[in-house]
Parts: structure tokens; C-alpha cells; sequence
């Protein structure tokens, strides 16, 4: 399959896995962050872990969507489902994630209007289709997922759709990077930086990291040996001292992002004062809201959104994961009563989650190595 | 078959659609309630009776597939054929079957009647009779227009032993074509993903398959499966939990066609979790395998089939995957249900 199964080469890999392990100076301890969960997935996919040196450390970072998503919000969400004029649309990602009342799937069983839909267009069709229900989208994502959130509102208000509202939870990603950077127990060599967030920012906006913070950044794609040749290009770099950002996923991302997809949302959304990340607190403009404009298809305008404040469940340490601080299985409820069937934490959900990736992949590898 | 009571552990509250999804879900409530209540903790795809000196084989399946057509086949044949591999994989040559129908009220009498046509040539062509059945009618909006619910009764090989208790380490996985187009086919037949390839569902009689391997290596045989809902992994996660083995598959050696991988590329699937209608899997001895393979590919429409992995030891239950390049990775069961009902 093209563009798939030359980054799959198995001599390029061992090659490639081969100059990594020839770079990695063995006096020393290289701890390179992967901000993004698709990266964290294709790490745990396709094993490449068991290809690195042993002082080669792959932090994972924040960059799952649903796990960053506060309880709160998610029971937010929840209760605007339980209006019975209310159908909730959200993305598959969503249907399993615990909030206080159960998760959307379980209250969809229960009766809710919750539906699975595959883009925010779908939702709106389906508002235009049953003109005398509330739809209402609930949105997640970086600027990967926020600039089709930004077209469907302004194609909602071009049509005049009155029953199309969405409730927003967009973050970006910029601000988290540099909470990661400035919390006192995270000691990073680098960062794989996101692939698809960096096909619509482009790589411009992490050129702080390397200038205030001294970190080289490796832009990303996301096959064996993308993710292998931007761990070269990192090593080179601490190797020798230097600290610039790079693009390895030349083919995908331009340096300057892409300006439409910059536009639309700069002309729907604008900065949040500060959104509470799950693990990671408040952080000040890091999240999306809808501008005045665009109030009458703002959810949180239009309905009573309670906006309590949730607590995760005490044992369950998403935070620690989160901010790379504990690997998944150091944390006391993985695999037991946190699981991707039973998940007490979002990280146990989506599968760009670090839980439910290294559950899903590797949380016997020890096991199969001893074979 | 008296034996201990075993306690009833099903702990969900309510019944969801993961229940349905023949993944981790539905082998809790088929393990923690229903062999329980009914007393039988078998979870084989047919039961297996002595009557008078015979030995039958005994299945029941329902469909409740939307959308009712899809590329390569209908809810009809889907219906029989389901019915036939249950048999198949038991070592069963298909005989009879009786077909319940139940309609909804406004399904349109053309559409009824391309199904039972459906029925009737899929069962020719399986060499099955359909014997009888049931017919019930449910008022509008309760039903996706036709639900098919079949039985079948199938005559054990005696030449076979099929037992998950048989399965040795070395032993060898066969699987009989490329896996997913099912799934795949009917995710895309619904039409909600914008995406298009030129697939078909796979469904199709593995009888003759299965015939031809009792033929000529029917010693070799240990057990079979068809993987259906859950797909290739679950099915094979089930058979390394029952028999404490492992089982280690070689990546590169599972066939699967290119649009499969694309779609399950875009939409963040693993083609060993979607669903097949006309594949099998069998573990046959190692002495027999190439023996296995080739009477299999020697079969119409079976010259894909490959040997994609063996038995082994450790870590007892697993089941996982080595890729060309030496990493693995364990593969697990399906979890909850990221598609909707597809057989």
C-alpha cells in the first residue's frame, strides 16, 4: 500500500534502529517527550520500543483529546443529553469516557440522544434533518479537529441552522507544551512534536521551546520510520548541543501551517482566559470558545451548562501519566480496576490514550520476551 | 451433563450493545449469566448430541445485519451461511435448517422475497435443506425490517476430535483467506464514512473447505473456528485462554487485501478485529500443516489461504503478533464495539 508500506520497511527500520542505537552516547540518559497520542499509539503499535537502547526514554505527553478532558466536562455534556429536546453527537472517542453519571454509551442506553457521528458536518446534517430537535456537537480536539468544529459553524450561520449548537471543548496544544516545560519535575532532552496539530499550525510556533527552553523539536509523521528517523534527528541534535526545530514530516506539513484552515479559526474561535486540563490544572489560553458572534450556536450560551468542578477518582493517578511523571502500568489501578473494557480514566479510552495503548500492546511484552 | 452449579458473576447493571459485539462483553454474559442460568458452560459454536449412535451437531444464530443488502450478499445468505460454519467448524456436514423470521410491519413484500430467494440459493449452494421455521411480525419501529434467527443440525465427522484440550505447543494456525472484507464491506455499505472501495463481503459456505481437510488430514485437526464478530483475535484469544497456550502470529504472513488495511489504516481498526462470514481457522498438527494448506488451497476460492503462526508455551493465554522487523505486540480481544452491528 503506498505511503504506508515504504515507512514499513523492515531493513530501513533495522537500519534506522541500528544508527539510534550507535548515537545513544551510553553515559548518558536521553528522556525525549512524544507531545502527541497518535505517536504514543504507533510507539506501543508497532513496537518500537523494543527496538531503542535502554537510555533512550520515550516520555508521552498530553496530546490525547479525551484525556485531557476534565470529568467536569464530561458530566457537562452529559446532563445537556439528558434534555429530552437535546440530541448530544459526539465522536466515538467520547462514547467511552467516564464521567460522574457513567459514560455517553451507558446513558445512551438508558434513553439519552446521544449519537456517534464521524465530523461535526454529520451532526449538522442531522440538525437540518430533524428541524424540531437540539442538536448539540460536542467538540473535542487540538487545532487538528478544531478547524472542521470552525467550518461547520460558519457554514450553521451562513444556512441560518437555529437548531445546531456546539458545545466547545478545543485546546491547543502551544500552552501545554510550555506548562510541561515550566513543571519542576519534568527533566526533557527534546520533543517528537504532533504531526497532524503541525499540518495546521505548522512548525513555526515551537520554535520557543528550543530558544527559551534550549529543547530541539522533530515535527513528526506517524509510520515506524517517520517516528524513527525523527528520534535521529533528536539525538543528533542533543548530541551536539543544539536546539532548533525540525521537520521530518516534510510531506504532510508546511512550516507555515495551513493559513485556510488558520483563518476559518481565527474567525470563529478565540482564546479562553484559562481551561482546566485534566493532570495538568489550569492553564491560562489554552482552550477554544466561540466568538460573540457566534453566541446563538454557542451550547454554552444557548443552555444551562452547570460547569461544577469534578474531582478524579482519588487512585487513579491520570495526571501522573499525563504529564509523563509515572509510566501507565506504575499506576495502582492499571489493568485491575482500570481497564480499556472498564475504564476508571480517560487514558484507559482512546486509543491515542498512553493507558489504553500500552494496555492494548505491550502490557504482556515482558511475558512474550521471556518466550 | 450434571455438573457443579457455577455462580452467577454477571455484574453489568443493563445490557448494551457491547454485549452483542462477540468480544470481551459478550463472553461475560454468555460465561457470568446465561451458561449460569441454563447450566451449560460451553461457549463452542455447536453442540455436539449422541443420538443412537450418531453424532450430531447442534447450532442456532441470529442476524440482525443493517443494511439488509450489502456488496457480496444479503442478510439471507449471511443467515445460512453463518449457520453452515457453526456446523462446519465442528466437524459437521450441514443437513437441515429451520429459518425464524421476524418482520417488521411496512418491510416491503419485495424485499421479503429477494431474502427468502437469498435463503433458498445460499442453502443450495450449501447443500442444506431448510426444513422449517417461524414466522412472527413486530409493529413498526421495533425491528430494522427483518430479523433472521437459523438453527442447524449438522453429522459429526467421526474421523474428527476437535478440542481446544488437544491443541499442542507447535501445532500450526491455518487461516483459509484474506480477513476483515465483511466488516469492512458492511461499514462502508452504510454509507456514514465517506469512504469508498471496491470490496465484498466474504460470505460464503466453509463446508467444502472443511471436507477437504477431514479428507486428507482429519488426525491433524485439534480445532477450528470461524472468526465472525471479534474477529480473527478474539477467536483465537478464546482458544488461548481454554488451552493455556499461546499462540504467536507472523504479521506479515496474515493475508489481508489493501483496501482492508486502508480502511482500517483511516479508521484506527486492526483487521484482526472485524468480522469475517466465509474464513475459518484451524490448528492442525505441525507434521500435517503444509498437508492442510495445500488441501485447502486446492479448494475454488481457497488459494489464499496461508499458515500464519503456531502454538506455543508461553505466556500462557496470549495471543500476539511478530512483525518483519522482530517487534511484537500482544493482541487482545475485541473491547466494546467501535462498529456498528455488522452480521
Amino acid at each position: 500500500m503506498k505511503y504506508v508500506d515504504e515507512f514499513r520497511d523492515p531493513k530501513l527500520i533495522e537500519k534506522a534502529a541500528e544508527e539510534i542505537r550507535r548515537l545513544a552516547d551510553p553515559k548518558r540518559h536521553y528522556r525525549i517527550m512524544e507531545v502527541c497520542g497518535g505517536h504514543t499509539h504507533s510507539i506501543y503499535r508497532f513496537g518500537l520500543q523494543d527496538l531503542l537502547p535502554e537510555n533512550l526514554e520515550l516520555v508521552h505527553g498530553p496530546g490525547c483529546p479525551v484525556c485531557v478532558l476534565p470529568m467536569g466536562r464530561v458530566d457537562d455534556g452529559l446532563k445537556l443529553a439528558q434534555d429530552p429536546q437535546i440530541t448530544l453527537t459526539a465522536f466515538g472517542d467520547m462514547m467511552r469516557v467516564p464521567g460522574q453519571m457513567g459514560t455517553p454509551l451507558e446513558m445512551k442506553a438508558k434513553g439519552a440522544d446521544i449519537r456517534m457521528v464521524y465530523s461535526p458536518l454529520d451532526a449538522l446534517k442531522l440538525a437540518q434533518k430533524n428541524p424540531e430537535r437540539q442538536v448539540v456537537f460536542f467538540a473535542i480536539g487540538f487545532e487538528t479537529t478544531a478547524p472542521s468544529t470552525a467550518l461547520t459553524l460558519k457554514r450553521a450561520r451562513q444556512m441560518g441552522i437555529p437548531n445546531f449548537s456546539v458545545f466547545c471543548n478545543h485546546v491547543t496544544i502551544i500552552p501545554a507544551m510550555r506548562a510541561i516545560l515550566d513543571s519542576p519535575d519534568m527533566r526533557l532532552d527534546g520533543f517528537v512534536g504532533p504531526g497532524h496539530v503541525s499540518t495546521v499550525i505548522g512548525c513555526r510556533p515551537y520554535e520557543f521551546v528550543a530558544r527559551e527552553y534550549g529543547r530541539p523539536v522533530v515535527v513528526s509523521g506517524f509510520e515506524p520510520l517517520d517516528l524513527l528517523q525523527s528520534l535521529l534527528m533528536l539525538l543528533r541534535q542533543i548530541n551536539q548541543g543544539q536546539a532548533r526545530v525540525e521537520n521530518q514530516y516534510e510531506r504532510v506539513v508546511p512550516w507555515e501551517g495551513n493559513p485556510a484552515a488558520l483563518a476559518a479559526l481565527a474567525e470563529v474561535f478565540e482564546l479562553r482566559p484559562y481551561f482546566e486540563w485534566r493532570g495538568l490544572g489550569f492553564i491560562s489560553q489554552s482552550a477554544l470558545k466561540l466568538r460573540p458572534e457566534y453566541a446563538p450556536w454557542d451550547a454554552e450560551a444557548r443552555f444551562e451548562v452547570a460547569g461544577v468542578r469534578v474531582t478524579d477518582p482519588k487512585a487513579a493517578q491520570c495526571g501522573e501519566v499525563l504529564k509523563g511523571v509515572l509510566k501507565p502500568p506504575q499506576c495502582k489501578l492499571f489493568g485491575k480496576e482500570c481497564t480499556p473494557e472498564k475504564p476508571v480514566g480517560a487514558l484507559m479510552v482512546s486509543s491515542e490514550g498512553a493507558c489504553a495503548a500500552y494496555y492494548n500492546y505491550v502490557h504482556c511484552a515482558e511475558l512474550v520476551s521471556g518466550d | 451433563m450434571t455438573k457443579s452449579p457455577v455462580p452467577i458473576r454477571f455484574k453489568d447493571t443493563q445490557i448494551e450493545l457491547a454485549h452483542g459485539s462477540g468480544g470481551k462483553a459478550s463472553r461475560r454474559l454468555v460465561e457470568g449469566l446465561i451458561a449460569p442460568i441454563l447450566g451449560n458452560p460451553s461457549l463452542d459454536d455447536a453442540a455436539l448430541l449422541s443420538l443412537g449412535g450418531a453424532s450430531l451437531a447442534l447450532t442456532a444464530d441470529s442476524f440482525v445485519v443493517k443494511p439488509l443488502r450489502f456488496p457480496g450478499g444479503s442478510i439471507g445468505e449471511l443467515a445460512v451461511n453463518g449457520t453452515v460454519n457453526d456446523l462446519a467448524v465442528s466437524g459437521a456436514r450441514p443437513i437441515a435448517l429451520l429459518s425464524t423470521l421476524i418482520l417488521e410491519a411496512g418491510l416491503s413484500a419485495q424485499v421479503l422475497q429477494a431474502e427468502l430467494q437469498a435463503i433458498g440459493q445460499a442453502a443450495r449452494r450449501a447443500g442444506v435443506q431448510v426444513v422449517g421455521g417461524d414466522t412472527k411480525v413486530v409493529e413498526h419501529g421495533k425491528a430494522d425490517g427483518l430479523f433472521i434467527s437459523t438453527s442447524g443440525i449438522g453429522l459429526v465427522d467421526a474421523r474428527v476430535n476437535l478440542a481446544a484440550s488437544s491443541v499442542r505447543p507447535g501445532d500450526k494456525v491455518l487461516l483459509s483467506g484474506p480477513i476483515g472484507d465483511h466488516g469492512i464491506t458492511i461499514l462502508l455499505a452504510r454509507g456514514e464514512l465517506d469512504l469508498e472501495a471496491s470490496l465484498k463481503s466474504d460470505t460464503r459456505s466453509v463446508w467444502p473447505f472443511v471436507e477437504a481437510l477431514i479428507e486428507t488430514v482429519a488426525p491433524g485437526l485439534r480445532w477450528m473456528r470461524d472468526p465472525t464478530r471479534g474477529g480473527v483475535a478474539t477467536a483465537l484469544n478464546e482458544l488461548a485462554r481454554e488451552a493455556q497456550l499461546a499462540l504467536r502470529l507472523y504479521e506479515e504472513h496474515i493475508p489481508v487485501r489493501d483496501e482492508v488495511r486502508g480502511a482500517c489504516e483511516i479508521l484506527g481498526l486492526d483487521p484482526l478485529h472485524i468480522a469475517n462470514e466465509g474464513q475459518f481457522i484451524a490448528i492442525v498438527g505441525p507434521e500435517y500443516a503444509e498437508a492442510a494448506l495445500e488441501a485447502v488451497r486446492r479448494v475454488a476460492g481457497g488459494q489464499e489461504a496461508r499458515l500464519i503462526g503456531e502454538v506455543v508455551e508461553t505466556p500462557a493465554g496470549v495471543v500476539y503478533t511478530v512483525s518483519s522487523y522482530g517487534s511484537s505486540r500482544v493482541v487482545d480481544m475485541l473491547v466494546g464495539d467501535p462498529l456498528p452491528r455488522i452480521c
